[in-house]
């Protein structure tokens, strides 16, 4: 790589120094360390991800709030694609980075905490659809979907529940009718992310509806198709922005080359994707907390009362501590489960442990920070507001805490 | 650890160099203890080819890094020295000049616009001064130091930081480079400058004529 040769005039070596900086003010709250669970290079990694998201993606956070939308005049999607955010587990072949979920946890995050709502929308993209994809999809599949998927040029989503299934995800009534060359959809997916703007879906649907959860069938959607629509965005109460919608299909042919995975075969790769996916957006509400902080912190500093600035006071510092608490356990928590995930080893209890005890703690903290800022944290020019009603979501999406309780608590039950 | 805000600004004008061709290999140094490694790793990341890490326990003030900064050039003989015009810690202002001093290579300091010129083998430089800017034609090998206006450094992508983790930083120390670094003055104190005192309102041109004369004495 370095070219030596003789003579000054041809070789040109360009020179340079590198004076060590001190840590000055601005960059010291930024660096919570958990350093002990990342090496240098994830470490690295992860300071990247917070400068871009903290310049291209935090600037609009207010924005794509107040008005349910991602940004008009920049496309964030390119953006992360270009950083090469979107295909962190994707093979290199399509344009991947060929690592792993520690990686992705820590994009996740990263992105979080510059905005809620583009975070989920990112979540969704990267592993709900593109992974699913790297998982489940034969060559063919991955040839056809992934390098636009990755490039961020095409969005991708996931849909499996249904105005009547949430939970109950098994019980969807959305039907794949066998007909020569393929199978004709018909039925409703609701409260999908992305759904309005996504290229390539992944729909779930029952191909026998008589079996049970082992009749379905995971099928590869494309915007376009006929008898494919989205219905009316959904208005939320936060991740406002990240675009959720209702999905309708009315006699929907899918070749039968979109099949992902096997006829029938469709639960496997719901479930299994579903560990992986909580533990991904695990990461989700960590950005949040750490959001929080960035705001509380600063303001406690110098907003003063009695002539004192509020930080000075124990009734804060406590809440300050609770706060740190969270996020430094729920962070370690998300990251250790990770790099087991990284070692080969998945457990189902692990994963869905890592989004409930991260969600629930985002939203006590989010309301923390609300409360840290008194009144200012009540007014809606602050954020904290939208970091609560971003928080709570994580409570809901990708099972309910409810759905994780009595999994886990069934899994420990049966072999604890 | 973070890069100097104004050597991540030499830092990619070195790498733009490079990609315009008139260079073929970007070299980064850093000088003290061990987290200058991780400085040099985010350099590597960014795209320099390798790095050289000085170590050191010592403080070190600009003398120590410009004589450091000579010997290597004597080793390495690069054909171009790019630094920041000052560390934010110190604000000194004073290495980039002086290492031109040593080695007797023209300086374009404060840099707001570089361009290489192979074929004339010189380097044209702008400078932002008090006047205004400076247009310099310095005959290479040359010193330049960048000032803030000269370029937005690029990020460190994901890609880039795993390629970093091959690139070599070799380590060498003052003893090794031969040079013996003296401290060559003692910090007696630092105090903050006088605070400015309230002005005095005046009620009549007379009165300001009078003070003007008798007691600040400019009449």
């Amino acid at each position: 790589m370095s070219g030596f040769y003789s003579s000054r005039g041809v070789r040109k070596l360009v020179f340079e120094v590198i004076l060590r900086r001190k840590a000055n003010a601005f960059t010291q709250h930024s660096k919570f360390s958990t350093s002990s669970l990342l090496d240098n290079t994830l470490t690295q990694f992860k300071e990247s991800v917070y400068q871009f998201a903290k310049e291209n993606i935090a600037p609009h956070a207010a924005t794509i709030d107040s008005t349910n939308s991602f940004p008009k005049g920049v496309n964030l999607w390119r953006l992360m694609g270009d950083f090469h955010l979107h295909g962190i587990t994707a093979p290199e072949e399509f344009g991947g980075m060929g690592l792993g979920y520690l990686y992705h946890c820590v994009a996740m995050e990263e992105i979080s905490r510059a905005s809620g709502s583009v975070g989920l929308s990112y979540g969704a993209h990267s592993n709900l659809c593109i992974n699913q994809l790297v998982r489940n999809g034969n060559s063919v599949q991955k040839e056809k979907y992934l390098p636009k998927l990755i490039s961020g040029e095409h969005v991708g989503a996931l849909a499996m529940s249904e105005p009547n299934s949430g939970s109950d995800v098994v019980s969807m009534k959305c039907k794949a009718d066998r007909v020569e060359g393929g199978y004709i959809l018909n039925g409703n997916k609701m409260w999908c992310t992305n759904g309005p703007t996504a290229n390539t879906l992944i729909i779930y649907a029952k191909t026998n509806v008589n079996a049970g959860s082992k009749g379905i069938t995971a099928f590869i959607i494309e915007k376009g198709m006929k008898g494919f629509n989205t219905a009316q965005k959904l208005d939320k109460l936060g991740m406002r922005g990240s675009d959720t919608c209702e999905l309708v299909f009315e006699n929907c042919f899918v070749p039968e080359e979109n099949v992902l995975g096997e006829e029938g075969k469709g639960v496997y790769v719901m479930m299994s994707g579903l560990d992986l996916e909580r533990l991904v957006l695990a990461a989700g509400p960590v950005g949040l907390m750490q959001a929080s902080l960035d705001t509380v912190l600063p303001y406690v500093r110098q907003r003063e009362q009695f002539g004192t600035p509020i930080g000075e006071f124990q009734l804060i510092q406590g809440k300050l501590a609770d706060m740190y608490a969270s996020l430094q356990a729920s962070r370690s928590f998300v990251y250790a489960v990770a790099s087991q995930c990284d070692g080969g080893y998945v457990d189902r209890k692990d994963c869905a442990a890592t989004i409930l005890f991260t969600s629930e703690n985002a939203t006590k903290v989010a309301l923390q920070a609300i409360q840290c800022l008194g009144g200012n944290g009540y007014i809606n020019e602050y954020p904290t507001g939208r970091l609560l009603r971003d928080a709570k979501l994580y409570e809901i999406g990708a099972g309910t805490c409810e759905i994780r309780r009595m999994l886990i608590g069934r899994e420990l039950y049966k072999s604890g | 650890m973070s890069m100097n805000p104004f050597c991540e600004i030499a830092l990619e004008e070195a790498l733009r160099v490079k990609e315009s061709g008139a260079a073929s290999e970007v070299v980064i140094v850093s000088m003290g203890n061990e987290k200058c490694t991780e400085v040099l790793r985010t350099g590597l990341a960014m795209g320099a080819d390798r790095g050289i890490h000085v170590a050191t326990e010592r403080p070190l003030y600009p003398l120590a890094v410009a004589k450091l900064l000579q010997a290597l050039v004597r080793k390495e003989e690069p054909g171009l020295l790019l630094l920041g015009k000052q560390a934010i810690d110190d604000d000194c202002n004073q290495t980039g000049q002086m290492v031109a001093g040593f080695l007797n290579w023209p300086q374009g300091t404060f840099a707001s616009k570089v361009k290489v010129d192979k074929s004339e083998n010189c380097v044209h430089v702008e400078r932002e001064i008090d006047g205004g800017l400076e247009s310099l034609r310095l005959q290479l090998p040359a010193v330049i130091t960048t000032d803030l206006r000269l370029n937005q450094p690029r990020y460190a992508t994901l890609p880039n930081i795993m390629k970093a983790k091959k690139k070599p930083i070799a380590k060498v120390t003052p003893e090794e480079l031969q040079v013996e670094i003296t401290e060559d003055f003692d910090i007696l104190e630092v105090v903050e400058p006088d605070k400015r005192k309230a002005g005095v309102m005046l009620s009549s041109v007379d009165e300001l004529l009078d003070k003007l004369k008798n007691e600040a004495h400019v009449l």
